[in-house]
């Protein structure tokens, strides 16, 4: 299950951020590792909710940085 | 004493020609770029056709992730400025960054944008809008990418007069070098409105020509039987430089520019004045600014659009201005070719004057058929011309009675 997630979260942060497939890794930080600005989070986070069919709340928007805080996130909220 | 300005650089997005060379050789072969609209359904649209930029490749100067987020219009403007800086040869370094700027503006800028997240506004609610709607849509920010790609950190802005706005950006320009507040500048205008909104507007405007079944014959300044523009997009961009700056890097000097004139009809939101008043004074105030004789013009890039007002009420005005002479300059317009590229034109027609200058070669007026007894100037009919030249204006005229006119000269030392 958080591998199937991963891999869908994988192919939006590449296909969006236009980054190498291997360097999104869970540990990697949208700002800093796949250098995504202010405006890429609140697009990529639109995309993720289409994705995954769920509401992620601002408050819960800004807690993310990695990678592994969406991944984590979406299992948790997804059933 | 006041310093001279030069032209360096020429780049050019347009639907004759993704590159200056193809864009040279369509004007001067007398090629058209109007064709059917095939980005949407034009079934209940009284005009089908426009000029259209075809085979365009951002991704040779854009990041993937970068093209997403910018409106087709400034993709244009980017791609063209990139061709001018590498054809100015121009090294942007961090001794002569903060001296170098940007103006590009554009008449309408990303509506194509604006309307698709309105239609996810109407379709999905506010949430789904994207954060990229506003710096994708606002008009200003051709500008502002192009100095971003570029390191540009000297004066930057974007003027928004219409049509007239491709000249008001280069003629702008060309004051702050002349008035030492920069060294050199990307200048220009760039224009990608062909979406079904705009052709609507435009056509209830009765602006529009309709000869759908012709394309390549529908934009037909000054001839008799035009009716109405053709919608074209797009981005023309100069480089402009302080001559000693220039000549200090050892730069290839294509032209100078030499004056500058700006009026304003004070008379309706979209009709010429219909005398030709504001025409008048805008030419007359570039031939006072360039210090040169109305007898100096060899050759004007007109407005021309190929409506029957505009096209009646310029030659109107070069009459009134120039008297006797009016009938010894040539006077074309290669919106017969291109479209009308809208807030782009002025840059795309400031790019040809440059080009007509270094190369002594006139761009026609083509699908200049039938004698119209109310144009009857030397429109260059059909042919290219070699001619030497040594001073060309540019004329451009924007709704809301915007009047820009450019001269520019063929350099000499």
């Amino acid at each position: 299950m958080a591998n199937d997630t991963f891999d869908r979260v994988k192919k939006i942060i590449v296909d969006r951020l236009s980054v190498d497939e291997d360097k999104v890794t869970m540990e990697a930080t949208f700002k800093d590792d796949l250098g995504a600005d202010s405006l890429d989070i609140v697009e990529l986070i639109m995309e993720l909710e289409d994705e995954f069919d769920l509401e992620i709340s601002d408050e819960d928007a800004e807690k993310i940085s990695t990678v592994g805080d969406v991944v984590t996130y979406i299992s948790a909220h997804q059933e | 004493m006041t310093r001279r300005v030069v032209v360096t650089g020429l780049g050019v997005v347009t639907p004759v020609g993704n590159d200056v060379p193809t864009f040279w050789e369509s004007l001067l072969s007398g090629k058209s770029g109007i064709r059917e609209i095939d980005r949407f359904d034009t079934t209940d649209y009284p005009t089908k056709i426009a000029g259209l930029v075809t085979d365009f490749q951002p991704e040779r100067y854009i990041d993937k992730k970068e093209i997403r987020h910018m409106d087709l219009f400034t993709q244009y403007a980017v791609c063209a400025a990139h061709e001018a800086v590498e054809h100015s040869g121009l090294q942007i370094t961090d001794e002569n960054r903060d001296r170098i700027g940007v103006y590009i503006g554009s008449g309408i800028g990303g509506i194509g944008t604006t309307l698709s997240n309105y239609r996810v506004l109407l379709e999905r609610g506010p949430k789904r809008v994207s954060p990229f709607l506003v710096p994708m849509m606002i008009s200003d920010m051709a500008a502002g990418q192009v100095s971003i790609d570029f390191g540009l950190r000297g004066p930057n802005s974007a003027p928004v007069s219409a049509c007239a706005t491709g000249s008001h950006a280069i003629g702008d320009a060309f004051k702050l070098i002349q008035r030492g507040a920069a060294d050199a500048m990307v200048a220009g205008g760039a224009e990608a409105a062909v979406v079904d909104i705009a052709l609507a507007g435009f056509s209830n405007m009765k602006a529009l020509s309709t000869r759908n079944d012709d394309p390549t014959r529908a934009s037909r300044p000054f001839d008799k039987d035009r009716d109405g523009f053709v919608m074209g997009e797009g981005a023309g961009i100069l480089v402009l430089e302080d001559l000693e700056f220039a000549q200090r890097r050892g730069a290839n000097i294509l032209a100078e520019i030499v004056g500058y004139g700006m009026s304003g009809d004070a008379y309706h939101v979209t009709a010429p004045a219909p005398d030709g008043d504001g025409a008048v004074r805008v030419m007359s105030a570039a031939i006072a600014d360039a210090g040169i004789e109305l007898t100096d013009i060899d050759y004007i890039n007109a407005h021309g659009t190929s409506t029957e007002f505009n096209d009646r009420i310029e030659t109107l005005a070069v009459k009134r201005l120039f008297g006797e002479h009016a009938y010894k300059l040539a006077m074309s317009s290669i919106k017969s070719m291109t479209g009308h590229l809208l807030g782009a034109a002025g840059g795309v027609e400031g790019v040809a004057c440059v080009l007509t200058l270094k190369n002594g070669i006139i761009p026609p007026t083509t699908n200049y058929e039938t004698p119209d007894p109310e144009c009857d100037l030397d429109y260059v009919p059909n042919t290219a011309r070699k001619c030497d030249v040594r001073y060309v204006m540019s004329n451009s005229f924007g709704f809301g009675g915007h009047n820009a006119a450019l001269i520019f000269k063929k350099y000499e030392q």
